[in-house]
């Protein structure tokens, strides 16, 4: 997936004069590959290094995007988006609203690598998306496989709006596909159905999709360890699986539609349970859909604790805890 | 430092031709670089309208004050009476090409900057004739040259450094303005965007508009160095006496060019005085005494120093000057008036411009339950 990005930003490079990529260690490739070689293809008057300084980064990008620029900026992990949230929440979010519609930073997008990667600890493990959630003006975009995140982030890139692009860190090696080398968009705030079933729809984004259909087949044939724990009667249940895509504004109809037809609802994401992202769809659905529901909407997601360095196979969704929530939903 | 010290050099035959004068030696102070000259050529016309506009600031920020205290204005407000050498003399030195990007002290800037006392007005009344439509306020006033007033203390000094990266990259000789208080000067962010304009040589100029209190903290209580203008490390600083039209205008030519000259970033700081509060909730005693501000006023008034100086270089008489005072109290008033006549913003404009028109999500929701907007 480190290629699909490359590729996306050399397209943008080469189309689009006012196109700029900075960030921490980028002019060299950045420490996933992503920007490897687009320095010498490009001059490193438009690819450049950053010192260590997100906060900087984010207001230096705003400024530029400002000025009808197309800012592409990266923050080396979303764990270190923090010290930048005041410039996105406040400045980038805002800046057109607050000047009744005089200024544009619709060409800043802030790249940045996001989820866990099995190792990384407490500040590499992070998926804050949920924290940016109140922050209407801006989108978040959270891609699945390299195909995805390059017509996704050419279309943040050309999207009117700023937008924060979170690249789930594990996929840029494990993630592999053959992406096609022209220019393609995929439209945002549009969630994609991966499976379709009619007994639960399974809603998730980033590198739990891939937990997400390992659970599925785990409920379809249940290894011979797993089999007295499957109920025979669930094996034949349809899962509808969701890549919600975009986070920010989120794609409701599609959720609310497709919860509407399986009546069940079980919501898979990373960070967090408490305030994470998946409360927010929870509330929405079972206001839109209450009477449809046969049971309660279900989250499966990082413990509320820090992501420890040890054990951090533990704090993620794994296969197993989804299964377990898939029946747990099926048979409530 | 005082306002009444800048000596006339030539004797004035022509009125309609440049004079010199030499400022006082005071007016200068710099860091890793020569100061400015203190001979500076002014003009009869020229000394006239910066008379009128700071006095027409001055009635703003007035009509703004007694309209906040009649309720009318709501929210926050800050007011910049006593700064006016500082906004006015930055106008007078630069180009409509020029940047400016300041923090939330920014209603002279924004009329300077090519907006309208009316529309300042409006904003703070939140109408829909203010220029952001009432959606911003007092600290969220924009013109196309002007990159707003900002709530945030410091976040707009690395906005400014991007805006300087563009103007560089589009190699246009043009300047970034980049302004903040010496509350501010303390946020880590003021640092790391020296830092960046430093290392890529961006065409910025930080102005710390050094006004001795951050919200109600002396700089002395707040500030390791309150020698502002030294705080960039390798980045040349100059100090100038902010309470001087002359000593300010001629500081940011100075400022403009260094910059533009490809020589990297300048730290400038304008030392003036806010005779206010901070904001409209502080009465602005209660931490200096009423003594100090008087003493501030009456020797150290940017508008009657320059005042001085016309009379004394018979460029005109107490009478003619009296008369602009009425011309700019007049176009006050009538922007006031102007202003309360207009409509409050329109409803459906609380859901426009948050995302770009055509890209935004099925819905918003609303101020009450059953308030939702459907795009």
């Amino acid at each position: 997936m480190y290629q699909a990005v490359r590729d996306a930003l050399s397209i943008v490079l080469a189309k689009d004069d006012t196109a700029v990529v900075f960030g921490e260690d980028v002019a060299f490739g950045g420490v996933f590959r992503c920007t490897m070689g687009l320095a010498e293809e490009f001059g490193r008057e438009r690819v450049f290094n950053t010192p260590l300084t997100e906060q900087g980064i984010a207001g230096f990008g705003i400024g530029l995007a400002s000025m009808g620029h197309t800012a592409i900026a990266e923050i080396q992990f979303a764990d270190y988006i923090f010290p930048a949230f005041d410039q996105i929440v406040n400045e980038a979010a805002k800046y057109r609203y607050r000047a009744g519609g005089q200024f544009s930073i619709g060409g800043l997008t802030i790249r940045t690598p996001t989820m866990a990667v099995g190792h990384g600890g407490l500040y590499h493990s992070q998926s804050p998306e949920g924290f940016f959630l109140g922050a209407s003006g801006i989108k978040i975009v959270i891609p699945r496989s390299p195909i995805q995140c390059k017509g996704l982030l050419l279309t943040s890139i050309r999207d009117p709006n700023p937008v924060l692009f979170m690249e789930p860190k594990i996929l840029y090696r494990s993630a592999v596909e053959q992406v096609p080398i022209d220019d393609f968009n995929i439209p945002l705030s549009r969630a994609e159905t991966l499976m379709p079933g009619s007994d639960l729809t399974l809603l998730t984004w980033g590198t739990p999709v891939y937990h997400c259909e390992s659970a599925i087949s785990l409920l379809r044939s249940p290894p011979p360890t797993l089999e007295p724990l499957v109920p025979p009667s669930l094996r034949s249940a349809t899962v509808e699986l969701i890549d919600l895509r975009t986070i920010l504004p989120w794609d409701i109809e599609t959720i609310v539609e497709s919860v509407k037809r399986t009546r069940r609802l079980v919501i898979v994401h990373e960070a967090g349970m408490t305030g994470g992202v998946g409360a927010e769809i929870a509330a929405e659905v079972q206001k839109r859909a209450f009477l449809r529901l046969e049971a309660p909407i279900r989250r499966i997601t990082g413990w509320d604790v820090p992501a420890a360095l040890q054990y951090e196979k533990f704090n993620m969704p794994d296969p197993i805890r989804i299964l377990d929530g898939i029946m747990e939903t099926l048979t409530y | 430092m005082s306002a009444d010290t800048t000596q006339l050099q030539d004797t004035i035959t022509d009125h309609s031709r440049p004079f010199t004068v030499k400022l006082h030696e005071d007016s200068f102070r710099t860091y890793k670089i020569d100061p400015p000259s203190l001979e500076v050529q002014v003009q009869k016309d020229e000394l006239l309208k910066i008379y009128k506009d700071m006095q027409c600031m001055r009635r703003m920020e007035m009509a703004a004050d007694a309209l906040y205290k009649a309720k009318l204005i709501r929210g926050f407000c800050h007011l910049a009476i006593g700064q006016e050498a500082v906004s006015v003399g930055l106008e007078y030195g630069i180009t409509p090409e020029d940047r400016v990007i300041t923090a939330y002290r920014c209603h002279p800037f924004a009329v300077m900057r090519g907006g309208t006392i009316k529309g300042v007005i409006a904003e703070l009344l939140g109408r829909q004739d203010g220029m952001s439509h009432g959606k911003g306020g007092s600290m969220h006033i924009f013109t196309p040259s002007f990159f707003g007033g900002n709530g945030i203390v410091g976040a707009q000094v690395p906005v400014g450094a991007g805006i300087a990266f563009a103007q560089k990259y589009l190699g246009r000789k043009t300047a970034t303005f980049a302004l903040y208080g010496d509350g501010a000067s303390n946020q880590g962010q003021v640092f790391e965007a020296f830092n960046m304009a430093k290392l890529w040589d961006l065409p910025c100029v930080f102005v710390c508009e050094n006004n001795k209190y951050g919200m109600g903290t002396s700089a002395e209580r707040s500030s390791s160095n309150t020698e502002y203008f030294t705080r960039g490390d390798k980045i040349p600083g100059l100090q100038v006496n902010g309470m001087d039209i002359i000593a300010s205008r001629h500081a940011v030519q100075f400022a403009r060019n260094w910059v533009i000259e490809g020589n990297g970033p300048l730290l400038m700081e304008f030392v003036t005085y806010r005779y206010g509060g901070h904001s409209m909730s502080d009465p602005g005693t209660t931490y200096r005494t009423r003594e100090e501000v008087q003493r501030m006023r009456s020797t150290q008034d940017p508008i009657r120093g320059l005042q001085r100086y016309i009379e004394e270089w018979g460029l005109a008489s107490e009478q003619e000057l009296k008369q602009l005072d009425k011309e700019a109290k007049a176009e006050v008033d009538q922007a006031v008036e102007e202003a309360k006549t207009s409509p409050a913003p329109r409803s459906e404009d609380l859901w426009t411009d948050i995302y770009y028109k055509g890209t935004e999500p099925p819905f918003m929701r609303g101020r009450e339950r059953e308030e939702v907007h459907h795009y």
